[in-house]
């Protein structure tokens, strides 16, 4: 790829337009909306959107500007309300979007017509495993069409939890980065640099995620199509064949977990406890790090902000604790990971200002990469395959 | 015996001093085996820890693990390390917390690593105790006022 990919306004413009204002875009959860009225501001892209819970349980995508002059209806970042009201001359709108009234409306007779008139909605709203995704373009491929082969990760995420359900509950953190989204994409779903970048807490700390990275390592890199990634860490988790391996745990340290696992799923417990959680990135913005959950979010060409959670999985109060304190310690803006990993993206956007050499290389990996029994090309953990799995979906939808 | 105030400052200043110098052994002495050092996120963060992310929450094991990546010489956002110099003030008597004096102050840490400046403001709530003849700290909350914004990479010690 040319370096110029990451530096150019013009180019970041149009990515703006061509992929996340055109394609499906995850969102947020539906668990963060739980109630009906319940909402929360989130965003695709740049922009700002509502997300909502309606009265009827349905869940909306609205954008957050007053149809009258543009001003903001919504500034607290969440809340239950059945109405927004625009606080600059006071137009109302309902949780869908629907206008509901505007003050003074002897000056709007035979001018406006009030039932023509709604707040800015994100055309198509869909969710799968309760992962809500919004796409600007008001037809196209449906979100599963979209996801493909990446339904099948969500599915052996949300099996993770004895109700399968995932829920996001546990707040975000932002972390401001001065790098362009796409060195995050890339870094997230590289295997290649853990072992370099992450060496200080492997050094001092026992962690199993270094040798999954290693060159020995069975675990391998997939290409999901679409866009669509998978680092498949089951090989070793298999070789481990330790329920709770995963996890870097045993099934003695969350005994309440494994026995819900086990009254849920009968026999096919001990193989969902041995394979965990997946390690996927779903084209453009969200990632799933076993427990983690990243939205990647674009805000110019050299500002992203990367927003985190962690998993908490449905009736699994003893696995949640821990997953809670495993995140906190990783990621976000002082993690152990990640504030490395940062320091990367940063160093990179500064490195790729120089002109010569003009391209970088992700050709890691072409001499041993091949297709698997279902079709899909896979290679070593560390090989850049998940790269050009992104690169080529991305030049299918910058090209025309 | 509860702390007076000029003691409890000139435990803050030392360690703000040890903090903004990269004396990471002589930081990590300052805490006690039970010591919680807190940074909160936003939302409800600063109020239920439990079930909900913080930017940093580190028990004792912890931090010496913090320091240990800190001196390994790879911590790659700490290397080279951050310039830091930060003020304290409004430093009062707050009360009792089970034996250690609870200390309110407010800071302001900044930071300067390649072309970024960061300034890092917050109400500080610190317990400290009387350990033989010193002065240890067992719990350390930093509530920055940029807490419900994305924040910058955070690898000095706060
Ligand atoms: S801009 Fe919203 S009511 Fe005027
Ligand atoms: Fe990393």
């Amino acid at each position: 790829m040319h370096g110029s990919i990451y530096t150019d306004p013009a180019i970041f413009a149009d990515e703006m337009e061509r992929i996340f204002y055109s394609t499906w875009v995850f969102v947020g959860h539906e668990s963060e909306v739980p109630e009906p009225n319940d909402y929360v501001v989130k965003s695709i892209g740049p922009q700002s959107v509502i997300m909502t819970r309606a009265k009827d349980g349905s869940i909306h995508l609205l954008q957050n500007r007053c149809a009258h002059r543009g001003n903001l209806v919504c500034e607290a970042p969440k809340g239950n309300t059945l109405a927004f009201r625009c606080q600059y001359h006071g137009w109302t709108y309902a949780n869908n979007g629907d206008l509901l009234g505007f003050p003074y409306k002897q000056g709007y007779d035979g001018v406006l017509d009030k039932s023509n008139i709604t707040l800015g909605r994100v055309p198509r709203v869909e969710s799968y495993q309760g992962f809500v995704f919004g796409s600007f373009a008001p037809d196209g491929p449906s979100l599963r069409e979209h996801l493909g082969a990446a339904t099948e990760c969500l599915d052996r995420l949300a099996r993770i939890s004895p109700a399968g359900e995932v829920q996001l509950t546990a707040g975000w953190l932002k972390h401001r980065v001065k790098a362009n989204w796409k060195m995050l994409l890339e870094n997230e779903t590289d295997g290649y640099h853990p072992q370099f970048v992450h060496s200080s807490i492997f050094s001092v700390a026992t962690s199993g995620i270094g040798a999954l990275y290693s060159e020995n390592s069975t675990a391998l890199c997939r290409d999901l199509g679409n866009g669509h990634t998978e680092n498949d860490l089951r090989p070793e988790f298999r070789r481990i064949a330790e329920p709770m391996g995963w996890f870097g745990t045993t099934a003695e340290k969350v005994p309440n977990y494994v026995q819900a696992m086990r009254d849920s799923y009968g026999k096919a417990a001990e193989e969902i406890m041995i394979d965990g959680s997946p390690h996927v990135m779903i084209f453009p913005s969200l990632f799933i790090a076993e427990i983690q959950l990243f939205q990647i979010q674009p805000l110019a060409v050299d500002q992203t902000v990367q927003h985190v959670t962690c998993m908490q999985f449905k009736d699994a109060a003893d696995l949640n604790r821990r997953v809670l304190q495993q995140t906190i310690g990783s990621v976000g803006p002082a993690g152990f990971l990640l504030a490395d990993d940062s320091e990367m993206y940063e160093r990179n956007q500064r490195g790729v200002a120089a002109r010569n050499p003009e391209w970088v290389l992700i050709a890691r990996g072409l001499n041993r990469e091949h297709t698997d029994a279902e079709g899909f090309t896979v290679s070593n953990n560390t090989d850049e395959t998940t790269l050009r799995a992104i690169w080529r979906h991305y030049m299918t939808l910058m090209d025309h | 015996m509860p702390l007076t105030l000029i003691e409890a400052e000139a435990f803050l200043y030392r360690e703000a001093r040890l903090a903004d110098t990269h004396d990471y052994d002589s930081w990590e002495e300052l805490w006690t085996e039970d010591a919680i050092y807190w940074v909160p996120a936003g939302g409800d963060s600063a109020t239920d820890p439990a079930n909900n992310v913080s930017v940093l929450f580190d028990n004792r094991s912890r931090i010496g693990t913090r320091v240990r990546q800190l001196k390994s010489g790879k911590r790659h956002s700490q290397n080279p390390k951050s310039s830091v110099c930060r003020l304290i003030s409004n430093v009062e008597l707050l009360g009792e917390h089970e034996g250690d004096t609870v200390i309110g102050a407010t800071a302001l840490v900044v930071e300067s690593r390649d072309d970024r400046t960061t300034m890092w403001a917050g109400r500080y709530e610190y317990r400290l105790r009387r350990v033989a003849d010193d002065v240890r700290m067992s719990f350390k909350k930093v509530t920055l006022v940029d807490r419900e914004h994305p924040l910058n990479t955070l690898s000095i010690l706060l």
